[in-house]
């Protein structure tokens, strides 16, 4: 596959115009999950088509600027860390591992705390793995050239 | 009645689309074939009421993979993208599979069926409690992120896992085959 795909200018300009409503429906997914259907795993999954469609249509390199490697791989251990992190600081208030009640005064507003903290660090692990896995894809060459 | 008619609908839809999955020798109309399949079941799952599956499936299943399965076959030699292998083994065990399956439908309780052993054993609890405890409407979020926190904490990290067996894999197998492909030439 080659590098730039931008030939058509349909497909540039759709995209530059849909690249920031797909992130706004992600975090529309991501924080109303607790309202309707989505959740961490949907959102993160939008979030990643937005940036995966970026390098499809403007390249690999180009995607590999805006999303830098070395950040989305820090971002994806930071997600599993912020909800494994959630359990530990539930455990130092004096609660179980993971028992949200403890993090506020009120149990239904600590309730409500736990899971948009844990759903946030679903969100960021799955879109940053996705992101991941589309760029690790589309930089492996199996010729040598 | 409406019900099943459009289950009927989507679940014929499905045996073309495998129909055409089985008939077609191009690997990319076969990675198409597969997106659509995967979309008609978010459908079945929207009028089976699950929507959460339904979103996860069509976000996921039709979506990424698909995406994925695209770079994987772009990524193939000229040569082999059309060349599929014997498939007699495959439709062996995808018959045998299937008769078992048929064997065990039989045993299961009918769809919607409230004294069904899955309706019985902490369902009931998590549907009457979630709501006055935690103030929020949506049930399968209260399970999946406060009853069952363990599970999708396990969840994320296969997800985290996955990511990083592919990064370590892609990146660090081109170097050693450059490297290799250069001490042949060498030689």
């Amino acid at each position: 596959m080659k590098d730039n795909i931008s030939s058509s200018p349909i497909l540039n300009i759709v995209s530059r115009i849909l690249f920031a409503p797909i992130i706004i429906f992600g975090l529309y997914v991501q924080f109303h999950g607790d309202y309707g259907p989505g959740g961490g795993f949907q959102a993160g999954v939008i979030i990643a088509a937005a940036f995966i469609l970026y390098s499809m249509i403007f390249g690999i390199k180009k995607g590999e600027t805006l999303v830098p490697v070395k950040i989305n791989q820090y971002l994806m251990c930071f997600g599993v860390l912020l909800y494994a992190g959630v359990g530990i600081v539930s455990i130092f208030l004096n609660g179980n591992y993971l028992d949200y009640n403890v993090l506020a005064s009120e149990r239904s507003s600590g309730q409500h705390i736990g899971i948009i903290l844990v759903e946030l660090g679903v969100g960021i692990t799955v879109a940053t793995v996705m992101i991941a896995l589309y760029h690790s894809f589309a930089s492996f060459r199996i010729k040598d050239d | 009645m409406n019900f099943l008619i459009i289950n009927f609908f989507l679940i014929s839809i499905l045996l073309l689309t495998t129909f055409y999955i089985f008939k077609t020798t191009s690997l990319i109309s076969i990675v198409a074939l597969t997106g659509i399949f995967t979309l008609v079941c978010a459908a079945i799952y929207v009028n089976l009421d699950a929507v959460d599956v339904a979103f996860t499936e069509a976000a996921v299943g039709s979506g990424i993979s698909t995406i994925l399965m695209v770079m994987a076959v772009a990524k193939l030699p000229e040569g082999k993208k059309n060349q599929l292998l014997n498939l007699f083994p495959s439709i062996v065990l995808s018959v045998s599979i299937v008769i078992v399956l048929m064997l065990i439908i039989a045993n299961l309780p009918l769809l919607g069926d409230p004294n069904a052993p899955i309706h019985l054993h902490v369902t009931p609890e998590y549907i009457k409690e979630s709501k006055s405890i935690f103030h929020i409407p949506n049930v399968v979020t209260n399970i999946l992120a406060s009853y069952r926190g363990f599970d999708t904490l396990g969840e994320t990290i296969v997800i985290f896992t996955a990511g990083l067996g592919v990064i370590v894999l892609l990146t660090s197998n081109t170097l050693n085959r450059k490297t290799k492909f250069k001490k042949k030439v060498k030689k």
